[in-house]
């Protein structure tokens, strides 16, 4: 198992939408990489003849009538995690409001 | 620059189907015009804890959709996560497929179609100016709403192709109903990929290293422009030397070009995994069977057959099969019609030309109204012909009389031919063709 970057981290951290510190960088990197590690070991289990699936259950087709149903949650439900809303919406900061080519 | 550039366009086109329900939760999944965050539930509002429950209808409409477009459905489908992060996608992954879509391949109007596959909606943006600050508001009504994507391969080099593609397949999901796949209402919502290369490469099939992605493209008019001002844009960059790069970009209406929203420095990394809440879908032969057989005649082959079997112009057969219901109406006509006189291309005429099938919404109100219209009309000249001769053979005494100088026996014969036309032959044309056939 390949050893990560310093990038690495910063990329992943970024993905979740994390701002890291470079003291959380360095004390992240050699964690994240004793995890990728660990779960490394499992491609030393020799797999040959085992199918691949995406699943533990072995359950197909599992399929619900199309109707519609009432919800549990009504607009004040919906609403009801945050202050900031609008009109029955909810309110975030402005979002490609501003061209990202300037 | 000596080589000529030609553009290089794929398609990425969103059809919501028109399910009761949404995707994988039981609100409706028809959301125009309704109230914001009153249609949601712990499911598509992605609290935490809720378990998706996939609607099977929304998976039949997105196989018969492939179906009629020719398209090879896979015997094992699944579901992926699509991880990102956006206000409008509440669980932070949007449920979508990605090695095993419902469909794989098929083609429209002769262009191939890579693949279609089934995902979910996200939440609508609105974005507002409110106590003079600019935010956006989230409506969370059409999250997990079934949405069907079709992407076609690279394979467009023109404007007009990419236009009559797109509509023929608007149609194609009406016929099947699908979808009212309305762009008004954002039923059927447009993107196009596309770069410029060299004709010498595009004829080897090698692609250019870069795609300019234009997005919400939201009517047929607006594709045409955003799709030209983006090839003159890329045309202009190549010729200034410049090197392009993969971006997404916008339309901006008022300038008439287009705009970089996204680019490949922030391309997007999904860490696409299959989802573990949706068990896998094996689709049997006959549910495959079963979508199949809903499959009504489609579009093109109903333009060939109004032009074969009721010797209708292209113009008029085209007219009428790109509304189903006026083509439905239409045949109705024509088979309600049939034997008391009109023919199929007065159907056709007095609906196009006349919007009678506006006056009457029953086939049969039409019918009777151009019977009585051609009531007053007259027989064809070949009508008059045939009930000529039978009656100058009917009546051989009438004839030798007139023919021995009693010109008054006309009138009589004359009389006997309206007879035969039920009154609609022009008295002059039957005078005519009598004298005529008296002669002979």
């Amino acid at each position: 198992m390949a050893k990560l970057s310093k990038a690495d981290v910063e990329h992943v951290a970024g993905l979740a939408k994390l701002d890291l510190t470079e003291t959380e960088i360095n004390k992240f990197l050699p964690q994240l990489s004793q995890i990728l590690e660990h779960v490394g070991e499992l491609g030393k289990v020799d797999t040959t003849d085992l199918a691949p699936t995406s699943q533990t259950t072995g359950l197909t087709n599992v399929f619900r009538e199309d109707e519609v149903k009432p919800s549990s949650i009504d607009l004040d439900g919906a609403l009801s995690g945050t202050d900031n809303t609008f009109n029955g919406y909810f309110k975030v900061e402005a979002i490609l409001t501003e061209r990202t080519d300037k | 620059m000596n080589t000529k550039l030609i553009p290089i366009i794929g398609m990425e086109i969103h059809i919501e189907p028109n399910t009761k329900s949404k995707m994988f939760c039981a609100c409706p999944q028809d959301h125009f015009g309704k109230a914001p965050n009153t249609q949601v539930c712990p499911i598509c509002l992605g609290l935490p804890g809720a378990l998706p429950f996939a609607n099977y209808e929304g998976i039949a409409k997105t196989v018969k959709l492939g179906l009629a477009l020719g398209s090879k459905i896979s015997e094992f489908s699944k579901f992926y996560r699509k991880n990102y992060f956006y206000p409008d996608l509440p669980k932070g992954f949007q449920t979508s497929q990605l090695d095993s879509p419902f469909c794989v391949g098929g083609s429209l109007n002769g262009f191939a179609i890579n693949h279609i596959h089934l995902e979910e909606d996200a939440g609508k943006l609105v974005h507002e100016t409110i106590d003079g600050k600019k935010c956006s508001l989230v409506d969370f009504n059409r999250s997990g709403c079934a949405l069907i994507e079709l992407v076609t391969e690279p394979v467009f080099h023109d404007i007009p192709s990419v236009i009559s593609f797109v509509k023929e397949l608007q149609l194609v999901a009406r016929y099947i109903d699908i979808s009212g796949a309305d762009m008004e209402k954002g039923s059927m919502r447009l993107e196009a990929n596309i770069s410029l290369s060299e004709e010498e490469k595009v004829k080897s099939g090698e692609l250019p290293n870069y795609k300019v992605e234009l997005k919400n493209i939201n009517s047929f008019k607006f594709l045409e422009k955003a799709v030209s001002a983006e090839i003159k844009r890329q045309t202009e960059a190549i010729e200034r030397g410049e090197v392009l790069v993969q971006e997404t970009r916008g339309y901006d209406e008022v300038k008439q070009s287009t705009f970089s929203q996204r680019s490949k420095a922030d391309a997007h990394d999904y860490r696409y995994f299959p989802e573990a809440d949706l068990p896998p879908i094996e689709l049997t032969k006959s549910q495959i069977a079963n979508i199949k057989s809903q499959i009504p005649e489609l579009p093109e082959s109903k333009r060939k057959r109004f032009e074969e079997e009721y010797k209708l112009s292209k113009d008029f057969a085209d007219i009428l099969v790109s509304e189903k219901a006026r083509s439905d109406y239409f045949e109705e006509a024509v088979k309600l019609g049939q034997g008391s006189s009109p023919s199929a291309k007065t159907v056709a005429d007095l609906m196009i030309n006349k919007k009678l099938d506006e006056q009457f919404p029953e086939p049969a109100g039409l019918v009777k109204k151009i019977v009585e219209l051609t009531k007053v009309e007259y027989a064809s000249t070949e009508e008059v012909e045939n009930a000529v001769k039978s009656v100058l053979i009917e009546n051989e005494k009438a004839v030798a009389d007139y023919k021995g100088g009693n010109g008054n026996v006309i009138g009589f014969l004359i009389g006997m031919t309206q007879k035969k036309l039920q009154g609609k032959g022009s008295s002059q044309i039957v005078r005519e063709k009598l004298l005529e056939g008296i002669q002979k």
